[in-house]
């Protein structure tokens, strides 16, 4: 080959690079588009309907003021529950798999279902729980306790569990065999080792999915809406009815009301920068973990 | 130089007949051999002889791998540590293992000497000192950690990582120290620091070490094992081994015309 016909493949070349270039810049400016928009949105919308009376007030019937005190009270309870029963068991389910179940068949099987139960559409965990445990519960107790606080925090943990359990997995699985070897020579046991070795060095990528998981429940509607149903007054009783921000985002963002619809913003506006908050804190974790 | 024969020395530890396979292959064929106790002994051979395999027997870490499996006999002051009622707990406080790569656990250095102490022997605030103390001073690591102690071991460098592990196993005070290539991942400086605590450990305990570099098993052993296919070629003191070595196998690949 002489050397126009290089120059020529090279030219080819470093066109074919530019055209591939633009196209996948395009591809990433046009989906950074729509969260940029959707962030501005909700927070020119949000932040004019911002003010302090939504955190003392109650939700209001239409036409008068009010604020989202019960709901935020209801997203915190249910949360903190779903996280306080999904978390311990996550964490037992994850170190199982990858520190006794590892390459075995029942370990395989278990962590296929638990991807299957990651992905499983909320709204049948809702189903699912109403089904299981408010109905049952209702019979039970002669209608005086269904829809309630309880059953929204339980459907939340079957939410938390899969998240947990996986995150658990991968960053044990990560830590190197050598470790684990180490610990063993010196005759330490193996579940003095998984706790207190194996478990302290996965420390930051556990605790990482611990607060993706409470990021994610925190804005799931549709667990909620057969399980803690929504309430439109204050309550802290566990058996009965109670509110959440995501479901009164949901009510009054359908409504025809005008300070109906600029509760939801600001509802979601809240939401939306509590969510940011734990995402970019557990970056830091893992970051600041990486680094030292 | 000296007159070391393995016929004079008191055995450690004595292997008869062992077998070792990872799932159906046989990775060790018949291995019998004596450990000289306070002696040095240097385990040479190509990747895959299995002297690593052989180092991992004598404190059963394999046994962690459900897929692997030792038969035959594996005596250790007299007792076989194969058997299937011998103490974990006291095979592994008896026999202390050191790795390729140094592992730090991700607590402080005092924690990373005292976290096996603690499982195995209930010490006082001070006798837990005194003994974190002896197991650094042992480990050359005392002069450099001394006013570290609480720092996270992790900031350490290789060769003092290193020297740490070498020093939580020593502070168990066993009987025998297994060395699986303890300087391959580190630089030349600080392989000479660990070659020469080395020799000072043959004090106490009964040293083996893996390794690849055949100037090191020279420079450190008393005695030195030649393996070769899962088996054991030779046997004998150091000198003999690399000057006149009694099996073709041995001088070439002493003399490096394989491995």
């Amino acid at each position: 080959m002489s050397k126009a016909d290089n120059e020529n493949l090279y030219r080819s070349r470093a066109i074919k690079n530019r055209i591939a270039m633009v196209l996948s810049c395009a591809a990433t400016a046009f989906g950074l588009l729509w969260l940029v928009w959707i962030l501005l949105t909700t927070i020119v919308n949000g932040f004019e309907a911002l003010n302090l009376r939504l955190f003392t007030d109650m939700t209001p019937p239409p036409g008068s003021s009010g604020g989202l005190a019960n709901a935020f009270y209801g997203s915190i309870l249910m949360s903190g529950i779903g996280l306080l029963i999904g978390t311990p068991i996550g964490l037992m389910a994850g170190i199982w798999l990858a520190e006794f179940a590892r390459n075995t068949k029942l370990g395989n099987a278990v962590r296929f279902i638990n991807d299957i139960l990651l992905s499983a559409p909320s709204i049948v965990l809702g189903l699912f729980v109403y089904t299981a445990v408010i109905l049952p519960l209702s019979a039970v107790t002669n209608h005086q306790v269904g829809f309630s606080a309880i059953a929204g925090a339980l459907a939340l943990a079957l939410l938390v569990i899969p998240v947990v359990v996986r995150t658990t997995d991968e960053m044990l699985q990560l830590q190197p065999s050598t470790m684990r070897e180490a610990a063993l020579a010196l005759g330490v046991p193996q579940w003095k080792l998984t706790l207190q070795i194996v478990l302290r060095a996965a420390k930051a990528g556990v605790v990482t999915g611990i607060l993706l998981a409470l990021a994610r429940i925190t804005g799931e509607t549709a667990p909620l809406l057969f399980t803690a149903f929504g309430n439109q007054f204050w309550s802290s009783d566990l058996l009965k009815p109670i509110a959440s921000v995501p479901v009164v985002i949901f009510q009054y963002a359908m409504s025809p009301f005008d300070d109906w619809h600029s509760l939801a913003w600001a509802g979601a506006l809240i939401m939306t920068m509590f969510v940011l908050v734990l995402s970019l804190s557990s970056r830091l974790l893992l970051l600041r973990n990486r680094a030292s | 130089m000296n007159n070391l024969s393995l016929a004079d020395e008191k055995t450690k530890i004595q292997v008869r007949g062992l077998d070792f396979y990872y799932g159906t292959q046989r990775s060790l064929k018949s291995v019998d051999m004596i450990i000289p106790e306070k002696r040095i002994t240097a385990i040479i051979g190509p990747s895959g002889c299995g002297k690593s395999t052989l180092l991992r027997v004598f404190n059963r870490i394999y046994s962690m791998y459900p897929k692997q499996e030792a038969k035959g006999e594996v005596m250790l002051n007299g007792e076989n540590i194969l058997a299937p009622g011998y103490s974990m707990n006291r095979l592994r406080s008896n026999v202390g293992m050191v790795f390729q790569k140094p592992v730090p656990f991700p607590m402080s250095i005092y924690d990373n000497i005292a976290y096996a102490v603690r499982h195995h022997e209930k010490l006082s605030r001070r006798e837990m000192e005194e003994r974190v103390e002896q197991a650094l001073r042992g480990a050359a690591l005392w002069d450099e950690v001394k006013d570290k102690l609480k720092q996270s071991a992790q900031s350490l460098s290789g060769g003092q990582q290193q020297r740490l592990c070498i020093a939580r196993t020593i502070a168990l005070r066993p009987q025998v120290l297994l060395l699986d290539e303890p300087t391959s991942a580190l630089d030349p400086i600080s392989t000479g620091r660990i070659e020469q605590l080395i020799t000072e450990l043959k004090e106490q305990f009964t040293v083996i070490i893996v390794t690849h570099n055949m100037q090191q098993a020279a420079r450190c052993s008393d005695y030195t094992a030649f393996m070769f296919m899962g088996e054991l070629i030779e046997h004998g003191d150091t000198d003999t081994i690399f000057t006149k070595p009694s099996k073709t196998q041995t001088e070439d690949y002493i003399t490096g015309r394989f491995g």
